[in-house]
């Protein structure tokens, strides 16, 4: 059986703004796996979370998809009971037709940053899981209900039967994120799309959501896309991990790779510049910064974007052409001049 | 060895002796009626030592921010002393100042905010901001002032040619510097920086903790280094204290509270935190519930609900804050028995 879920061909997504073109992804390619973690690591302006809409076919005006496919393979249940795969070219469909609108949320959820900036503030959160039950499922007010509360239990939600009635505003951070990831589950989706679910969050109650995903993830057999600039989290949470620069993936491997072997520049003077837990206690050290700063997406330098950072800059080459994306060794690729096939 | 440790005395710059700050809830507009209070800070002793850098951390609403108000006295305190060695006014309780002796003060004691997007003033340029205390202090005006901000500017790593600029030419890590240059204007003894790298890219977080380990260097300067990252804190300060809903739980060297914690809720803090090595993957201690209330506060120790060696006592009597080594406070009624898991594995 087809083990792909989500495949990416050479994304590109543009925002076209008075002040120039912004190539948010400019080139992207990579596939998730039925049930598989997949890590998405860039600092602000990489545009992992530009990805993850454009999968979800909600770029927001100025910006929209240029070139490339995104393809979901659906498994639906035929007559019989056996199951097969519908290829379906999220690229091609109408991002507000019936089609994609019954896919999001059902098939692909999102759990974003903010939990406030997704609940609705004058409805309760059984009113507002209920209404995505009811959406993508066929089922009597009675039974959403029903299954809503079946949910924040699942979601390790405290006295789901006394809270289901309360507005966001009443409930912790905690809560509200784990209200959100409820909804998102609802409908049972093989894939969620987590754009950095935790950053707003307590460290403490980070440990609770970072477990509670990995036992449903477990549980639910989905695939999940996390997307996050934290590093830590990217070490715990992921399978395989791609690093993105400047609309471009510069690397992607294994999570044991990526952290112990990294090729990419970038990605070694990344986990160089972060303080480490327990580092002093082992070294004191000065932190390995990277110079300079991200370039405006309106100057993108020639060449490759991260030369003018670049410790293991080439003259005369990496400011000139850009290097190519290539497996330097099996499931491990890196788009730098220094390696080869 | 870095010059501070050299140039660190004995001396004590900061002492806070139980301090508290009490919010009042309040009901009704002109006539007033006061419901309860928010116990923002309750109580909370500490020192920081002259060249030092005392980091504070904590989870939302623990108070740390306050704290840090409070020491620069943006509020009044409900109670406690705030003993600082001033240069000027000598050994002085900030509590208790009058405005006189406050505008004096406050060339001493400055502040780096968090968010370097709302903490500069997007209608004055770099010259004007950076200036801007200079020029109110009756310090330096003119052809001077511009000479001042062109050098701390240089100081910060930004060219002096960018103060005719406004903030919002500028990057997160950028403005941030320049809130750090704005800060050293007055060549104060005290910094409070309140999450100065929260806000910023993980690779801008390691140029501005290292500017600032420079800078403390060179001027001698002495850090309150508020922040809610363990590594963050770890990586900069000498010393550590935990704040849980308004109490200090525990405070040592670094290193001390990082190998051996004695404290349940700082071992759940570093447990939590996510470690950059997939190969380090243990099962964390999750703590069960919320974060308590601080306007409504749990019975004895406050962190009792959610602590995995409570005892009935725990839930009947607040712990005081005691040396359990030298230089070692906890507050917590088994911290003599308890062996907890630092960094490095148990402690012995």
């Amino acid at each position: 059986m087809d083990n792909t879920l989500l495949e990416v061909k050479n994304l590109k997504t543009y925002f076209f703004l008075d002040e120039g073109t912004a190539r948010a992804v400019d080139g992207v390619d990579f596939e998730i796996k039925r049930g598989q973690t997949l890590g998405i690591v860039g600092e602000s302006g990489c545009g992992k979370s530009v990805t993850a809409r454009s999968v979800l076919r909600i770029v927001p005006k100025p910006g929209r998809i240029v070139e490339g496919e995104i393809t979901l393979h659906r498994l639906v249940a035929k007559q019989d009971g056996s199951k097969m795969t519908d290829l379906i070219r999220l690229t091609e469909v109408d991002p507000m037709g019936s089609l994609m609108r019954g896919l999001r949320g059902s098939e692909m959820a999102l759990v974003p940053q903010e939990p406030m900036a997704s609940l609705s503030p004058v409805h309760t959160i059984g009113d507002q899981i209920g209404e995505a039950i009811r959406l993508h499922q066929k089922v009597s007010k009675a039974e959403a209900r029903a299954k809503t509360i079946q949910m924040l239990e699942l979601v390790g939600f405290p006295r789901p039967k006394q809270r289901v009635d309360a507005y966001p505003y009443q409930l912790s951070g905690g809560l509200r994120q784990r209200a959100v990831i409820a909804m998102a589950l609802s409908c049972h989706p093989s894939l969620l799309i987590a754009d950095e679910p935790t950053t707003a969050l307590d460290v403490t109650t980070e440990a609770q959501i970072l477990k509670l995903m990995r036992s449903l993830q477990q549980e639910l057999g989905m695939a999940i896309m996390y997307i996050t600039h934290n590093l830590g989290v990217v070490a715990q949470m992921t399978e395989r991990v791609i690093v993105m620069y400047m609309g471009k993936v510069v690397e992607e491997a294994n999570v044991d790779t990526i952290f112990h072997n990294p090729l990419h520049p970038y990605t070694s003077a990344l986990l160089r510049s972060i303080p480490r837990l327990g580092m002093k206690a082992r070294e004191r050290q000065r932190l390995a910064s990277i110079r300079g700063t991200v370039p405006d997406p309106y100057a993108i330098p020639k060449g490759c974007s991260f030369h003018p950072r670049c410790d293991k800059k080439i003259r005369g080459v990496c400011d000139q052409q850009e290097p190519t994306y290539i497996e330097v060794e099996p499931g491990h690729k890196a788009r730098c001049v220094l390696y080869k096939q | 060895m870095n010059l501070a440790e050299n140039a660190k005395s004995n001396h004590l710059l900061l002492e806070v002796n139980n301090l508290k700050m009490h919010f009042p809830i309040q009901r009704g507009f002109f006539v007033t009626k006061v419901l309860g209070y928010v116990k923002a800070v309750d109580d909370v002793s500490f020192y920081i030592r002259e060249g030092e850098t005392l980091g504070l951390v904590g989870e939302s609403g623990c108070g740390k921010t306050t704290t840090g108000r409070l020491i620069l006295r943006a509020y009044d305190p409900t109670a406690g002393e705030i003993w600082f060695r001033d240069r000027d006014l000598g050994r002085v309780n900030i509590a208790t100042l009058d405005k006189q002796q406050l505008r004096q003060l406050r060339r001493n004691t400055q502040l780096i905010f968090q968010d370097p997007y709302s903490s500069l003033n997007p209608r004055m340029t770099l010259l004007e901001i950076v200036g801007e205390p200079l020029l109110v202090n009756g310090v330096a005006k003119g052809p001077e002032l511009k000479n001042r901000v062109a050098e701390l500017l240089k100081v910060v790593g930004l060219r002096p040619e960018y103060m005719t600029r406004y903030p919002h030419a500028f990057s997160g890590g950028q403005r941030q510097r320049i809130g750090v240059a704005r800060a050293l204007a007055l060549n104060p003894q005290l910094v409070v920086c309140d999450e100065p790298v929260s806000a910023l890219d993980v690779s801008v977080q390691a140029q501005i903790l290292n500017l600032l380990q420079d800078l403390q260097q060179k001027f001698g300067l002495t850090y309150l280094f508020i922040s809610h990252d363990l590594s963050v804190v770890e990586h900069i300060s000498d010393r550590v204290a935990v704040m849980y809903v308004g109490k200090l739980v525990e405070s040592a060297a670094t290193t001390e509270l990082y190998i051996n914690p004695r404290h349940p809720y700082t071992e759940a803090l570093l447990s939590a935190a996510p470690k950059p090595d997939p190969r380090l993957r243990t099962e964390p201690i999750v703590l069960q519930g919320e974060v308590a209330d601080p306007a409504n506060p749990p019975s004895g120790c406050y962190f009792h609900p959610r602590c995995q060696y409570q005892i009935d006592q725990c839930s009947t009597e607040e712990p005081k804050l005691r040396e359990i080594a030298p230089d070692h406070f906890v507050s917590c009624h088994r911290a003599q028995e308890l062996r907890l898991m630092g960094v490095l594995g148990q402690t012995k």
